[in-house]
């Protein structure tokens, strides 16, 4: 039986736990880091910063970490897979080559893979009839095209394969699909081949289950939350594989949290469509053909994962300009607390009627009562002379006048409101603009990958 | 007898656009029949009836023993543009463990 290896899940998301990655490379033996940056907002946020300074666009935080671990990374041998270079992938490479450099650190090979990026082709692609229809309400990009901020195509796994066979030890992409961070490292060590569609859906089921971090070992896990041990320490799931495409998700020893069926069939559910049809650039994995056992300790074994052929589209994330939102927030206290907080939104809705405001929305919620549960938690508390309420109300509209005007609405409540009111030190609200999202396919062939592996 | 959800099942809830997704799981296999009976799309929609704006969809992993619904126009157009403190659907989850539901002895 040939040698398993070992991915190390250290990021779930662009601001996840710090220490994490630090921990996963010094935990234990692993072979790999995989890092997720990648939300669907986040490109836009990274194309705005990119549009003030050419240099930048990236997730910025790589660099520091990769400073911190770079010199472990080189001593054990273990390669990174990160989607943190954004909108800006070459950029991202050479401030690592610089930390690199700075750490006198010789022959590290750098992988970039580009070619996701299709904002500057947006015009082209729509005259030779690539509608990018939006994927949820059919409308096409033409609607919006003149707000549009970025436009990435979700590539795949072999992009970063092929960075890998050229002996890359950090692989930095741009809009990668998350799950492809995991497959990559599993074709290339185990030289898995495109049309074997069993294969591809257990890396990529794999990858699924690692790309939320802490999610699979213990984090945001109902299940006997309580008893959930030591989640101050907790340690970061790991896909220990092997070339027939089975695995185990694992954590290094010593470490707090904890992997069991219950947990990993949590996040297999999460963020799930169909789940006969789950579509990747790599192939379509059906995650009605997964067999969970409890193997040991923290120790999960996944098997039977069956896939289909991949199909001829990749998905397309772009970010458009919506329009500006706000929330404001006020505390009203016992007794009537509810019945406080209830009369002061009808004040306020009153008073921005009266001004004659143009909101595509006005939402309210009362946090303590309703804001996550809504109706179903709302009856039951009605009854009931708690504590306190927050209220919460937001706003919408397409400009920023009426939104602004509503930041001011909210303070003047406190002496000219029912009362008991408190809880508005952090002053007044700031209209925010909205960057929304717009979902999109687009022919597999329009998109070619770029891979380039420069040598510090 | 009647049990809510909660003590049969758990739940992991996530948002795709302006849909939120609910994974419901048994707790043990035996309770996987009761979900599958008893807990379905129209009694789901039933259940969010005012919350949701779109439709219900349901489909099975036995092998999971779990449930994943679909609730369209859940989330006041969901990401970026929700005023929802839930803009991400992430506790849909255990208000579809609110449901009350009949568990055979």
């Amino acid at each position: 039986m040939s040698r398993g290896i070992r991915i190390a899940a250290g990021q779930g998301f662009w601001g996840d736990w710090l220490e994490a990655p630090y921990r996963q490379v010094t935990g234990g033996p692993v072979d790999y880091l995989m890092m997720d940056y990648l939300a669907e907002v986040t490109m836009s946020i990274m194309q705005k910063q990119k549009s003030r300074d050419p240099s930048l666009g990236y997730a910025k935080d790589f660099i520091p970490l990769m400073e911190r671990i770079l010199p472990i990374l080189a001593e054990r041998k273990i390669k990174v897979t990160a989607n943190a270079g954004g909108v800006n992938p070459r950029a991202c490479a050479a401030a690592v080559a610089d930390t690199a450099r700075r750490l006198g650190l010789r022959k590290l090979k750098i992988g970039v893979v580009s070619g996701d990026d299709l904002l500057g082709r947006i015009d082209g692609l729509l005259a030779r009839g690539h509608a990018l229809g939006n994927l949820d309400t059919g409308r096409p990009l033409r609607d919006v095209r003149d707000r549009v901020l970025s436009a990435n195509a979700y590539l795949g796994a072999w992009p970063i394969v092929d960075a890998l066979r050229q002996g890359a030890d950090i692989v930095i992409t741009g809009r990668v699909t998350d799950t492809g961070l995991t497959l990559a490292p599993l074709i290339h060590a185990f030289d898995w081949h495109a049309n074997d569609w069993d294969l591809m859906a257990a890396g990529t089921v794999a990858g699924h289950i690692i790309e939320c971090g802490a999610q699979a070992s213990g984090g945001n896990c109902l299940v006997d939350w309580q008893r959930i041990p030591d989640l101050a320490n907790v340690g970061y799931p790991i896909v220990e594989a092997r070339a027939d495409g089975s695995f185990e998700i694992v954590k290094h020893a010593r470490t707090g949290g904890r992997i069991n069926v219950a947990g990993v069939t949590e996040q297999l559910v999460y963020e799930m469509g169909n789940p006969r049809d789950y579509i990747t650039p790599d192939c379509v994995a059906d995650f009605t053909t997964i067999e969970l056992k409890q193997s040991g300790k923290d120790r999960v074994r996944v098997s039977g994962v069956k896939g289909k052929p991949a199909t001829d589209k990749l998905k397309v994330s772009i970010a458009y300009f919506y329009g500006y939102k706000a929330v404001g927030t006020l505390v009203y206290a016992w007794p009537d607390a509810l019945a406080k907080a209830q009369a002061a939104d009808r004040i306020l809705r009153q008073r921005l009627k009266d001004l004659k405001l143009d909101f595509e929305a006005i939402h309210t919620e009362f946090v303590g009562v309703d804001a996550t549960h809504g109706r179903l938690a709302r009856e039951a508390r009605e009854s009931e002379d708690v504590p306190e309420v927050q209220l919460r109300v937001g706003v919408r509209a397409r400009s920023e006048a009426p939104v602004e005007r509503f930041t001011r609405e909210i303070a003047p409540l406190i002496l000219n409101g029912p009362p008991s009111v408190t809880g508005f030190a952090g002053g007044r609200p700031k209209p925010e603009e909205i960057v929304a999202y717009w979902p999109a396919l687009i022919d597999k062939q329009v998109v070619k990958p770029m891979v380039e592996v420069v040598e510090v | 007898m009647k049990k809510q959800l909660l003590e049969i099942a758990h739940a992991r809830s996530g948002d795709k656009g302006d849909t939120a997704n609910v994974g419901l799981i048994a707790l043990k296999p035996e309770h996987y029949p009761v979900l599958v009976k008893q807990v379905t799309a129209a009694r789901v929609a039933r259940h969010f009836k005012g919350m949701i704006t779109g439709k219900v969809e349901r489909f099975e992993l036995p092998n999971l023993q779990a449930l994943n619904f679909l609730l369209h126009g859940a989330l006041d157009g969901g990401g970026t543009i929700s005023l929802k403190t839930d803009a991400q659907g992430k506790v849909f989850s255990t208000a579809l463990l609110r449901m009350e539901i009949e568990v055979p002895r």
